[in-house]
């Protein structure tokens, strides 16, 4: 009872601390500028004409789908940036500033304290991809007229992204300082995009040694993984087709699969090894 | 078998409460230096006991150590009677961290409401303004605390500490921000909580503070224990010094019949026997004249902590040589 009662103390006081250190209104006007962009660009895209004949609806779906994945993935960085600054300073900050010393003297246990901000974080995190997802989501159904097919797993997935890359944060701030577990969180993230991507161009050239690289990649951090999910969840299934399986991972903003449950059940253990590992280190730290 | 449990809670309850803390044979290294080597000390209900050692010493280590902040390689510690290990330990625990910084996008009264729920205590409203009052912030509760001074802001790690209705207190250097008004402030908290039977640990380079509030000290050098006991022990020499005419050689074998005695010109100093026997002094005074001594000065004189300490800590530092 009380570890729960601690736990929803720290997680409120995490998302307090988010709302009130600017993080939340910097995200909001990072979000509001991407919102803003791609309404315009939404609403030029409908009115381009190629070889002077307007886009057939097959290829205005097609085109929406691809900018809508660009547009997520813009907006998956800002929320994944957000998410992993905060989680640096919001642990390793506070050891290094003193902040913890007074909190960890009460009657609660270290790994409690870690559980209460990481459920802080994800609340945040999650929240903000719902809201930024859903308006962006209203932006190109006003503009294009194109709806995805599976907004709420999209977004689940897009919030479990966040998720996974905030745990990380998490792990590496209570090992090196805040600034640079938010710096190497995010460089990981790109990477495994990146690896992605490479996978990707080695499994449509039928290359299977550079295929792996994408694989292993999003075992190791499946923040990659999720994120393809999501676009698949974004993106029209018919659009697909008309490629008739040319592109098949060639392409960064197109996914081929939907997610299966079984990397789905990793990414959930993969999570709690993290935490858990961050809960350990953590514990066996001096202040 | 209720009736037994019963009668077994109640024995238990007669007994002496456990000691606010009790640390045994603490060791603690960092690579390879020393921080701690072997300390045991215990804090007794309702005692104030002064932490006191230079730089280095180890006393904030010992302090985390108990609090479970820092892992000790070996040794023990029960906190109010638990193990240190087992967080409940600290229910009734206050603590002014000597490195005190508060979530500076809270306001001061957040921070209590804070702590209160942490440390798991049904705490008034009242009561909460109240201990911002006792600091001085009751009319900065609403503010923010980044905005604070750092004053103020070990002004509100006082209020923390006090906040959760403790029965066992650690203050680390709790006037190190403070000016001498504040300094003043401290020394009256510490005072009242041991009116209200509130164990306190201070650990301070203040030694006048020191001296004016704890009823025991503990001497802290090279993370060893280098001296402890009530003042009145570790004080324990005093002196009587005298400023005498006519002095016999008769006189002076009376004067050092009470203790070794020093001697410049018409200033004599006796240095007085521990055992506090209040008859010494008027006794040697009414011989003195009887011996035809005129007497024109007598004033007690004491051997202040600081100096106790210096001598303590000169003599550890040249023991090590």
């Amino acid at each position: 009872m009380t570890t729960v009662r601690t736990v929803m103390t720290v997680a409120a006081l995490t998302v307090q601390e988010a709302s009130r250190r600017k993080v939340l209104r910097a995200l909001a006007v990072l979000m509001l500028a991407l919102l803003g962009l791609s309404a315009w660009g939404f609403s030029r895209l409908m009115d381009v004409e190629f070889d002077g004949s307007a886009l057939t609806s097959g290829e205005a779906r097609l085109v929406a789908s691809q900018v809508l994945n660009l547009v997520m993935f813009g907006m998956s960085l800002i929320a994944a940036l957000g998410t992993a600054f905060l989680a640096g300073p919001t642990m390793a900050g506070e050891i290094e500033s003193g902040i913890a010393l007074s909190i960890l003297a009460r009657p609660v246990r270290r790994s409690t304290v870690l559980a209460g901000k990481w459920l802080g974080l994800v609340i945040f995190g999650a929240g903000f991809v719902a809201v930024a997802g859903f308006a962006q989501f209203l932006v190109v159904w006003a503009t294009t007229d194109y709806w995805p097919p599976q907004p709420v797993t999209g977004l689940a997935l897009l919030a479990a992204q966040t998720m996974v890359l905030l745990t990380l944060g998490l792990l590496l701030a209570t090992i090196i300082s805040p600034m640079a577990s938010g710096i190497v969180a995010v460089g990981l993230f790109g990477a495994t995009w990146i690896a992605g991507v490479v996978g990707g161009v080695g499994q449509a050239f039928h290359n299977e040694s550079v295929a792996q690289v994408g694989a292993v990649s999003r075992i190791l951090l499946p923040t990659d993984g999720l994120w393809r999910g999501a676009m698949h969840s974004f993106q029209d299934p018919s659009a697909l087709l008309l490629f008739g399986g040319e592109l098949k991972g060639g392409f960064p903003f197109l996914s081929d699969a939907a997610l299966s449950p079984a990397y789905l059940a990793w990414t959930v253990l993969w999570a709690a090894l993290v935490l858990g590992l961050a809960a350990v280190t953590l514990q066996r730290r001096d202040l | 078998m209720t009736a037994e449990s019963t009668a077994l809670s109640r024995r238990l309850a007669e007994l002496p409460p456990a000691p606010a803390v009790w640390c045994s044979n603490l060791r603690k290294r960092y690579g390879r230096r020393t921080a701690v080597d072997g300390v045991s000390l215990t804090v007794e209900r309702g005692e104030v006991v002064g932490l006191l050692g230079p730089n280095g010493a180890g006393k904030t280590t010992v302090i985390k150590m108990m609090l479970g902040l820092v892992r000790p390689d070996a040794g023990e510690v029960l906190l109010l009677g638990r193990p240190g290990k087992d967080p409940r330990a600290r229910a009734r625990v206050g603590y002014l961290p000597e490195l005190f910084r508060y979530q500076p996008w809270l306001t001061a009264a957040e921070v209590l409401d804070l702590h209160v729920r942490l440390a798991g205590v049904a705490v008034p409203d009242q009561e909460r303004r109240d201990c911002l009052a006792v600091v001085g912030l009751a009319d900065r509760a609403g503010d923010r605390v980044g905005g604070f001074s750092k004053g103020m802001q070990q002004r509100l790690g006082l209020a923390v500490a006090l906040v959760g209705r403790p029965e066992f207190i650690v203050l680390d250097e709790p006037t190190s921000a403070l000016d001498p008004l504040g300094r003043a402030d401290v020394r009256d908290l510490v005072l009242s909580l041991k009116e209200r039977q509130v164990a306190v640990l201070l650990n301070s380079h203040l030694i006048g503070e020191v001296e004016r509030v704890c009823d025991r000290v503990v001497i802290l050098d090279h993370g060893r224990v280098a001296a402890s006991g009530t003042l009145a022990e570790l004080l324990g020499r005093r002196e009587v010094r005298l400023r005498l005419d006519d002095v016999s050689a008769e006189a002076q074998a009376r004067l050092t019949a009470v203790g070794p005695l020093t001697r410049s010109g018409d200033a004599f100093t006796v240095t007085l026997p521990t055992d506090q026997d209040t008859d010494t002094v008027p006794d040697l005074v009414a011989d003195l004249v009887a011996l035809g001594v005129r007497i024109h000065a007598i004033e007690p004189g004491r051997i202040s902590l600081e100096e106790r300490l210096l001598d303590i800590l000169r003599h550890e530092t040249g023991g090590d040589q």
